[in-house]
């Protein structure tokens, strides 16, 4: 009962975060409720006893790449304050992929049979995450961490100075 | 008095009136986090005539001492003050985020005190991923300021904005990799674990005595996540006035003060938990409520600490800051990451994990120290050569 009255207002929270990022004008409130989404989405993540996911989400996508964007959009010259419109020429083409993409989620969403049990996280959890990343799916694991540091070396080349 | 059996005896109350379970649950945490609200805010009155008392006589003055006995109602005084100036919002700011940006910076520092052990159990949410839990609510803070700098539609605030970005993003990574080693340390990410994990008489037990390296890296990194001499770049008034806040009027302004003395407070806090045996002291176990008496105690030490270092260090520059943290800090975060895991998979006895992590803790602070040393030496020759040169942002 609590649950669901929580569910309702974090995902009408995060559904309306969603709309704001879409229609605002501003390019820097557009980031904020970007953050609003994703605070709405840890909440959540709470919600279904998904502790180190609802932390894991916060740190990664409001504390790195929030700050990021946020940042620069900061940098880039004439973005600060400026209104830009939500629509230009190419306003159908992004319609059509948006609605090709939803349908596709709905349809997966619906006929996907996705395994569920009524059991309890376990109180280990986050060990059994952490033995996963270093134990079966460490090549995965390391994939993703060369390829972070190969756009982190990218970055650090692109953004020296040439002479 | 167990704190516990008080919160117990509660919501069998409620229960017992007829209130259903889940809203007596909900019930029983909106009351905890009103309380820890309410000792939080109370808190930050006392920190921040605690710290200028320290500052006052550190530098050879009295402190306040008019209002009431040794001037304790000071704070009172000024909040009151502080209450009936004029609330004045820049005429092109943001108005909402300009005023979002204060409520963030304070939020989620409260936050943060959800997680901390002031006693065995007694914890406002016992978590198990408490050490990313402090992690991720500490990586707000930024963004409270980068909201206030940007919201102000002031060059300055704006500066203060970005420095507070370059600052805050790059001192979090000494500071995880130093509760990461004390994770690995004790196995696990509950704060009230790690705690728990550092009994022993006379405080033997401590993480300080056995990774003292990791301390002083996280007592540092700490220093320039609170903004805190002499890292506090972001509210240089030497340099850009006073930083994203200087917009801010009122209480508004107090805001973002009270945030900055509780950030450093759960900063003094966190230290305690991880390397001092958090509420552990004699008898601790039995009585909670000992628990509480020792942990405010340490934790005041250790906010003596850091306010006698803002009282004493003159400012440094935002580059040689910027290299310190990552020439000096995270080189020497992630070899003690390494040693510590490595010793630790050893499986030799306790007693000789101990000593060999009390040694190597103590050869890679020397080291450090020494090639420190050696960079000073050399610092004429290199006098010219800036280590990191931002370029200012056309505004």
């Amino acid at each position: 009962m609590v649950g669901q009255i929580l569910f309702i207002i974090i995902a009408a929270f995060t559904l309306l975060m969603g709309l704001g990022t879409v229609v605002a004008r501003n390019l820097f409130h557009a980031a904020l409720f970007l953050v609003g989404v994703f605070f709405g989405i840890a909440a959540l993540f709470i919600l279904l006893e998904a502790e180190f996911l609802a932390m894991a989400q916060i740190i990664i996508y409001i504390g790195a790449i929030a700050t990021l964007i946020v940042f620069a959009i900061m940098l880039s010259k004439g973005m600060m304050g400026r209104e830009a419109g939500a629509y230009n020429k190419q306003w159908y083409f992004a319609g059509g992929a948006m609605i090709f993409f939803f349908g596709l989620l709905s349809w997966l969403l619906v006929k996907m049979p996705f395994a569920a049990t009524n059991a309890s996280v376990p109180d280990d959890a986050i060990q059994q995450i952490g033995s996963g990343f270093v134990g079966h799916y460490v090549v995965p694991f390391e994939v993703a961490s060369v390829l972070l540091l190969v756009a982190l070396v990218g970055a650090i080349m692109l953004a020296r100075e040439r002479n | 008095m167990d704190l516990r059996a008080l919160g117990e005896s509660l919501v069998a109350m409620l229960e017992n009136v007829g209130i259903p379970h889940g809203w007596v649950l909900l019930i029983n945490w909106i009351l905890g986090a009103v309380i820890l609200l309410g000792v939080a805010l109370l808190l930050a009155i006392f920190l921040i005539w605690f710290e200028r008392k320290i500052a006052g006589r550190v530098q050879d003055r009295l402190g306040p001492n008019r209002v009431g006995p040794y001037g304790l109602i000071q704070p009172f005084a000024d909040a009151l003050k502080l209450l009936t100036k004029e609330d004045i919002t820049p005429d092109k700011a943001d108005r909402i985020t300009y005023n979002l940006a204060p409520i963030i910076a304070v939020f989620h520092i409260i936050m943060l005190f959800a997680v901390i052990p002031f006693a065995d159990k007694v914890v406002g949410a016992n978590i198990n991923v408490g050490i990313l839990y402090l992690m991720a609510f500490g990586a707000l803070g930024a963004m409270a300021m980068l909201m206030a700098g940007w919201a102000s539609r002031n060059k300055y605030a704006l500066l203060g904005g970005f420095r507070v970005v370059a600052q805050l993003l790059s001192y979090e990574i000494p500071v995880g990799l130093a509760m990461l080693t004390v994770v690995l340390m004790r196995g696990s990410m509950n704060l009230n674990a790690i705690a728990q994990g550092q009994g022993g008489l006379f405080g033997l037990g401590w993480y300080v005595w056995i990774l003292p390296a990791v301390f002083i890296m996280y007592f540092v990194a700490a220093l320039a996540e609170g903004e805190r001499a002499p890292f506090d770049l972001l509210e240089a008034e030497s340099e850009i006035v006073a930083g994203y806040n200087i917009e801010y009027s009122a209480m508004k302004f107090a805001w973002f003060y009270l945030a900055f003395f509780l950030n450093t407070w759960v900063l003094s806090a966190v230290a305690v938990t991880l390397f001092f045996g958090g509420w552990q002291g004699p008898f601790a176990a039995q009585i909670p409520a000992l628990g509480v008496v020792y942990f405010f105690i340490k934790v005041f030490i250790m906010f003596f600490v850091f306010a006698w270092v803002r009282a004493t260090f003159p400012r440094l520059r935002i580059d040689q800051m910027m290299s310190f943290c990552w020439k000096v800090l995270v080189p020497m975060g992630l070899a003690l990451f390494l040693a510590v895991a490595i010793i630790l998979k050893l499986g030799l006895p306790s007693a000789v994990t101990y000593a060999l992590l009390f040694v190597v803790n103590i050869v890679i602070l020397v080291v450090t120290l020494k090639l420190l040393g050696n960079y000073t030496r050399d610092l004429p020759k290199n006098k010219n050569k800036r280590l990191f040169a931002p370029e200012l942002p056309r505004l």
